[in-house]
């Protein structure tokens, strides 16, 4: 086993411990708390792969935004952060068949792909993968469209946040 | 000659692929061991940093500071630690446990992290990520973690407040943070630290002083060091988040603060003064360590200046700050640089250089003209007098 194997089943354990409690723990907080180290694994998965930027940006927006809102709802609501009823609801055994035979069927798909069996091809030391995915962005041959859409999303976000918070109507 | 990690480096190959190992298994005891070797080497700077931070506020404060332990109160430090370490370590009751002592384990291992990108010489940098100003912004996003998981698990209301009010300044600063530094983003045309330095044979500050301004006003609020503070504003919510720690586990969130304060000024000299660029960097590296860490102690020195000299502001003074005036400039200074480094493609360095100086500097006059304007409104705004509440709910002015 070469040491990137090691490191790939280590962060795997982590990742998976951790969705694991995401779901079983009986404080909110924790659960939070949980899920980050749970993104954090599929950010340490990111760069394994070298895919350094999709690392960064998942720790960025899922870390360091989304998960600090999520913590900031929860502690808005610190009475109510404990959970104390039944945490497994009357018909388990269907939601455990329709799981089961979903990541059966992935995984005799993924056994099937002929890629499975391949090492990891090495990247060609010259070129930035960070460079071609900004040109590939912005340039009117790749993804400019989708990400102009993506973008007046956004505006169309901040403008409806303004508008929310705008007293003076 | 002058290389002493990558002879190190080299000499360690050699021994483990003698012992046998495997290419993958080097690579990876050599990381390890430089992670830890960074660690270490951050962490001796720290404790000597306690004892320089004590002398610069106490030369601020026209006192002499530490002097009687070794020469200097060089030994001083020594002290402080021994004293923290064998404090009694108090749990609040109701505390979270373990959150509440993972919290200054992770706010003072974000910091240390940031070294992981920071280049010391040509031949000496932990790693030469390609995303190196992202990586920077999300450790950021990671330490704002650590001070809520504080404030949230020490079960204390002023904790919480204190918590709060951190990650609303933290989350907001970053906004101007970030775009500021994609302005020598632009500038050197690429995201990694390493190529950032070795692109300014002019040092950006000349180029972006305004980008440069910038990032040291919201870098210092990341800090939330004076006057951005508010966080442990003894008078308000007597030391916010870090209020129910005691002995080491304080001193973990102390040493935490006083590290990202050299961090700031590294990361400082890194994108604007040039890093470890100096005569003789190139063909020495171990100089350019020294010069990296001149204009490092230089900045940090610029930070606890603005530390000691200014007052707290007030939390809507401070927000304000930061969405009506900071966030708006960084915009328009990244406007400006994009535009400009698009017209000047292929100009001589010089004219490049004189341009984007002179568009700075201008931008510079036009700022201070619309502050003048806005500060006079706002003195106006308050020599007036104050409306009165009546009991029937009209606001009226008081008649003289």
């Amino acid at each position: 086993m070469t040491p990137l194997q090691i490191l790939f089943i280590l962060v795997a354990g982590v990742t998976l411990g951790a969705a694991f409690m995401v779901v079983t723990t009986r404080n909110m907080v924790h659960a939070a708390l949980w899920l980050i180290l749970g993104l954090f694994g599929i950010a340490v998965f990111f760069v394994l792969l070298d895919a350094g930027f999709l690392a960064v940006a998942q720790v960025i927006i899922y870390i360091g935004a989304i998960s600090i809102l999520m913590i900031f709802a929860i502690m808005l609501t610190r009475r109510i952060a404990q959970d104390v009823g039944s945490q497994i609801s009357s018909g388990w055994g269907w939601a455990a068949g329709v799981s089961l035979l979903v990541f059966s069927g992935l995984a005799w798909m993924l056994s099937r792909w002929e890629g499975f069996h391949n090492q990891m091809p090495a990247l060609d030391p010259g070129a930035d993968p960070l460079i071609d995915l900004g040109k590939a962005l912005v340039s009117p041959a790749g993804y400019v469209i989708p990400f102009e859409i993506a973008s007046v999303l956004l505006v169309a976000a901040l403008i409806g946040a303004i508008m929310v918070a705008w007293d003076k109507i | 000659m002058g290389d002493p990690v990558v002879l190190i480096a080299n000499w360690l190959d050699g021994l483990l692929v003698g012992w046998g190992l495997a290419d993958g298994w080097v690579t990876l005891i050599k990381t390890i061991l430089g992670g830890v070797g960074i660690s270490i080497f951050v962490l001796v700077i720290d404790i000597f940093l306690v004892w320089l931070e004590r002398k610069f506020v106490a030369r601020f404060q026209d006192r002499l500071g530490p002097n009687r332990l070794g020469p200097f109160g060089l030994i001083q430090p020594i002290a402080d630690v021994i004293k923290l370490l064998i404090k009694e370590n108090i749990t609040p009751a109701g505390a979270d446990k373990y959150i509440y002592n993972l919290a200054p384990i992770i706010a003072l291992a974000t910091v240390i992290s940031l070294w992981a990108v920071i280049p010391l010489s040509p031949t000496m940098f932990g790693t030469d990520v390609n995303v190196g100003v992202l990586y920077i912004v999300a450790i950021g996003g990671i330490s704002t973690l650590g001070i809520l998981m504080a404030g949230w698990s020490s079960n204390n209301k002023y904790a919480l407040l204190g918590a709060f009010r951190t990650v609303a300044q933290l989350v907001s600063y970053e906004i101007p943070m970030v775009i500021s530094l994609l302005v020598p983003v632009i500038l050197a045309k690429s995201m990694g630290i390493n190529t950032i330095v070795s692109e300014q044979s002019i040092w950006f500050i000349f180029l972006a002083p305004v980008a440069a301004l910038i990032f040291l006003i919201s870098s210092h609020a990341e800090l939330g060091r004076a006057p951005f503070d508010l966080a442990e504003a003894e008078s308000e919510i007597v030391a916010g988040f870090h209020i129910e720690y005691t002995g080491m586990k304080f001193g973990m969130f102390y040493a935490g603060e006083l590290l990202h304060a050299l961090t700031v000024g590294a990361l400082f000299s890194s994108f604007f003064l040039g890093g470890w660029q100096g005569p003789g960097a190139e063909a020495f590296p171990i100089l350019g360590i020294v010069y990296f860490f001149i204009k490092a102690f230089a900045m940090y020195w610029v930070v606890a200046w603005l530390k000691y000299s200014l007052p707290r502001i007030r939390i809507d003074q401070m927000l304000n700050f930061n969405w009506k005036f900071l966030t708006p400039l960084s915009l328009v200074v990244l406007l400006l640089t994009a535009t400009l480094d698009r017209l000047l493609i292929n100009t001589s360095t010089w004219i490049y250089a004189g341009s984007m100086f002179f568009t700075n500097i201008l931008l510079l006059i036009v700022l201070f003209q619309i502050m003048k304007r806005s500060g006079r409104r706002e003195r106006k705004r308050v020599a007036e007098p104050k409306p009165i509440a009546r009991p029937d709910g009209v606001r009226s002015v008081p008649t003289p």
